[in-house]
């Protein structure tokens, strides 16, 4: 989304209304106006019907789009941490109405390379659907690769299996088939354009990976709704230097939400931690910083200073996934945080 | 926008069809000296070669805060750096550096269009890149040919493409407009004949045992010094898709069949041009003169293109002064003849590939359908 840039909104209007996969919902919409799509497009949806702040947009990729603009398909999982925003796309039904803008695009397909490389994780199939379907098309040398929970947890995986055949390779975690990023870099060289959209985690591990085999990095494509990170989101203090408006971040909400709700006017604009515009300086840390962003190279990362605070959260260091991060899982207190918001 | 009437009037302004091969300069004229900027079916473009001399075509409009790229500066083997903040793009438009951040947006990026170098021009690809097929640029053959010499220039027209295509498919007019260089009665007392297909439309026309015209008397005389006496004469103006027209010129001493087939007692031109819309009511019209005799002379290198371009002038004072009566006539229809039976049928062909373009829109979207 794009908060800064004068979006159109429009009214839409629920065409159809299914489960593409447990907790995942495709849903067809149709615009006042033609909704045209291309490969990596996403729209924005109020989710919140009535309020037009921040908080009541949430950017879902289109996986499809009728050429003639005459209907958009998205999907949506079920967050079990929702704001809002995956529960009211899951209640809608056919005939609904609700408020969209035409298709935005920031994550575009390049045509002419000589090999592709697409990884989606979960849900972010639907955001690399559509470039499968261009690169096939074109005849291009692409590969698919799908990283799901579970067959039943993964839209699309017969059309996908009917269109690509041994184009698309899948991984599944509960079948103990765990990608392995340095095997999938192995074949790819300094001409090779990688897309991917996922948890945060395979990215970044694909990143590092990446930086690691030296290839160039504007190779490398991403996108991430930043629904994802190294810990469970749970509830913290959040504290802000010099003022009366501390408060307790919900699992729910984002620290840039907690923010709103207590008065704080913070810049942002993306909502996916990819712009670096809502970066605030941290301080006190007590637990880590769940970085949820693309914006903060490792380095930056580690030296948890500041953080993108639409995206990323604070952790205690015993949420699940620490291990990952190797760090010791004796309890805590409530996590905290004090922003120094100027 | 577009002006494409069901009515059968004909449209005033044509549409253009985007999945085509525009020129967009001179070979010459992308280089890296200087980032050259263009705008094509209203598309600003930044053009410039890499350190490998590949020409590249960027949108020119920073995906920042879109200030021109062409007023920036060539960074390092096939990139270029925005003069405002800084942002450094690669040839494929993939932004490689950003200022005060250690990592790059991922979504930062601009359009790189389709560019093939021929026949002594930088043809780009407006349209949808997966179509851009280099076996789709038009025949201009003679510009890079041993067997025939010349140049041209370039001329910025302050009207609508489709009017320079009506002004070349249509050479009736060199009568009265070029009266003092390649007009001459008889160019409308001899019938024309028109063919086409699907890409292409040729208007031929012959005119037998006539005086020649000044321009193409000092031809002749370059050719044959002492040559007197009468002439044949041919114009075979050949259109390609979607905005190409090379005109097969020239004169032979009469009677000695240089209508059916032996131009060996003659002088034989080629008119190359190449019109790109700029917008609606803007064109670059890119034209050379090529001969296939005296290659060696610079000199009639030289006055053959002076020569031209005088008469172009000529053109290009008309074509402005009627784009500017259609502005300000805008009840105005306008009429054909039989004379303009050419120009319609590149008309109609434009009309059938923008149609096209947007049908196929359609077509794709049954297609999704289909599959459910
Ligand atoms: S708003 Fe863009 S990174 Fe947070
Ligand atoms: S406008 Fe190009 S870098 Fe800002
Ligand atoms: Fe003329």
């Amino acid at each position: 989304m794009s908060q800064g840039t004068q979006l159109r909104w429009q009214r839409a209007t629920v065409l159809s209304h299914r489960a593409a996969a447990e907790e995942i919902a495709e849903i067809v919409l149709a615009g006042e106006a033609p909704l045209f799509t291309e490969p990596g497009a996403h729209i924005d949806v109020r989710v919140l019907p009535g309020r037009t702040d921040s908080e009541s947009v949430r950017s879902y990729s289109v996986v499809e789009g009728a050429a003639d603009g005459s209907w958009v398909k998205v999907g949506v999982r079920r967050s079990p941490t929702s704001r809002g925003g995956s529960r009211f796309m899951h209640a809608l039904k056919p005939g609904d109405a609700l408020e969209v803008t035409a298709p935005l695009q920031n994550f575009p397909l390049r045509v002419g390379a000589p090999r592709y490389v697409l990884l989606a994780g979960g849900v972010g199939i639907t955001a690399i659907h559509a470039m499968a379907r261009v690169l096939k098309r074109l005849g291009t040398d692409y590969q698919l690769i799908f990283v799901g929970r579970s067959r039943p947890a993964m839209a699309f995986l017969e059309e996908l299996r009917e269109e690509h055949g041994p184009r698309l390779r899948l991984s599944v975690d509960d079948e103990g088939d765990v990608l392995d990023v340095h095997e999938l870099l192995a074949d790819v060289d300094a001409s090779t354009e990688f897309y991917m959209c996922g948890p945060i985690r395979l990215m970044d591990a694909v990143r590092r990976a990446w930086i690691e085999r030296g290839l160039p990095l504007p190779n490398l494509r991403y996108e991430t709704f930043g629904n994802s990170g190294w810990f469970d989101p749970e509830e913290f203090e959040l504290r802000i230097r010099g003022s009366e408006r501390n408060t307790v971040v919900s699992s729910e909400e984002s620290i840039l939400e907690a923010l709103e709700r207590v008065g704080v006017e913070p810049m942002y604009d993306c909502r996916k931690g990819e712009c670096g515009l809502c970066v605030v300086k941290a301080q006190q840390l007590n637990g880590v910083i769940d970085h949820r962003d693309v914006f903060f190279d490792e380095e930056e990362k580690s030296s948890d200073t500041k953080l993108c605070v639409c995206v990323s959260r604070v952790a205690s260091r015993s949420g699940a996934g620490a291990e990952a991060c190797g760090a010791d899982s004796s309890a805590h207190a409530r996590p905290s945080l004090t922003l120094d918001f100027p | 926008m577009t002006d494409l009437s069901p009515s059968g009037a004909t449209a005033k302004n044509m549409a253009y069809p985007l999945n085509a091969w525009y020129v967009a300069g001179w070979d010459y004229e992308v280089n890296r000296k200087k980032i050259l900027s263009r705008k094509i079916a209203d598309r600003p473009m930044a053009l410039y070669r890499t350190e490998e001399g590949r020409p590249v075509a960027l949108t020119d409009a920073c995906w920042h805060r879109l200030a021109p790229l062409s007023m920036g500066s060539l960074v390092g083997p096939d990139g270029v750096q925005c003069p405002y903040h800084g942002l450094q793009y690669n040839s494929a438009g993939r932004c490689t550096f950003m200022p005060a951040q250690k990592t790059i947006n991922p979504s930062a990026m601009v359009n790189s269009f389709p560019v093939v170098e021929r026949h002594r021009f930088i043809w780009v690809w407006p349209g949808d890149p997966m179509l851009a097929d280099a076996a789709l640029i038009p025949d201009m053959h003679q510009m890079g040919s041993d067997e025939w010499a010349g140049d041209g220039k370039t001329i910025e027209v302050r009207a609508n493409y489709q009017l320079v295509l009506d002004n070349l498919m249509d050479l009736t007019h060199e009568e009265f407009l070029h009266s003092s260089s390649i007009g001459q009665k008889e160019l409308s007392e001899s019938d024309i004949e028109v063919t086409h297909d699907d890409r292409t439309v040729t208007v031929s026309r012959f005119m037998e045992n006539i005086d020649a015209p000044p321009f193409w008397l000092k031809n002749m005389r370059d050719k044959f010094p002492d040559f007197e006496g009468k002439v044949d004469r041919w114009q075979i103006i050949e259109f390609q898709m979607p905005s190409t027209i090379c005109i097969d010129v020239g004169v032979a001493k009469a009677g000695t069949g240089g209508l059916t087939g032996d131009r060996s007692q003659g002088v034989n031109g080629y008119v190359m041009n190449t019109i790109s819309p700029v917008d609606q009511a803007n064109a670059m019209y890119y034209w050379a003169f090529m001969r296939n005799y005296r290659l060696e002379s610079q000199r009639i290198t030289t006055e053959l293109r002076d020569g031209v371009h005088g008469v172009f002038a000529e053109d290009e004072e008309m074509l402005t002064a009627q784009q500017q009566a259609i502005v300000e006539n805008p009840d105005h229809e306008f009429y054909n003849l039989n004379i303009d039976a050419g120009g319609m049928w590149v008309r109609r062909l434009i009309q059938r590939a923008v149609e096209a373009e947007r049908s196929m829109m359609a077509s794709d979207a049954d297609l999704s359908d289909a599959k459910g």
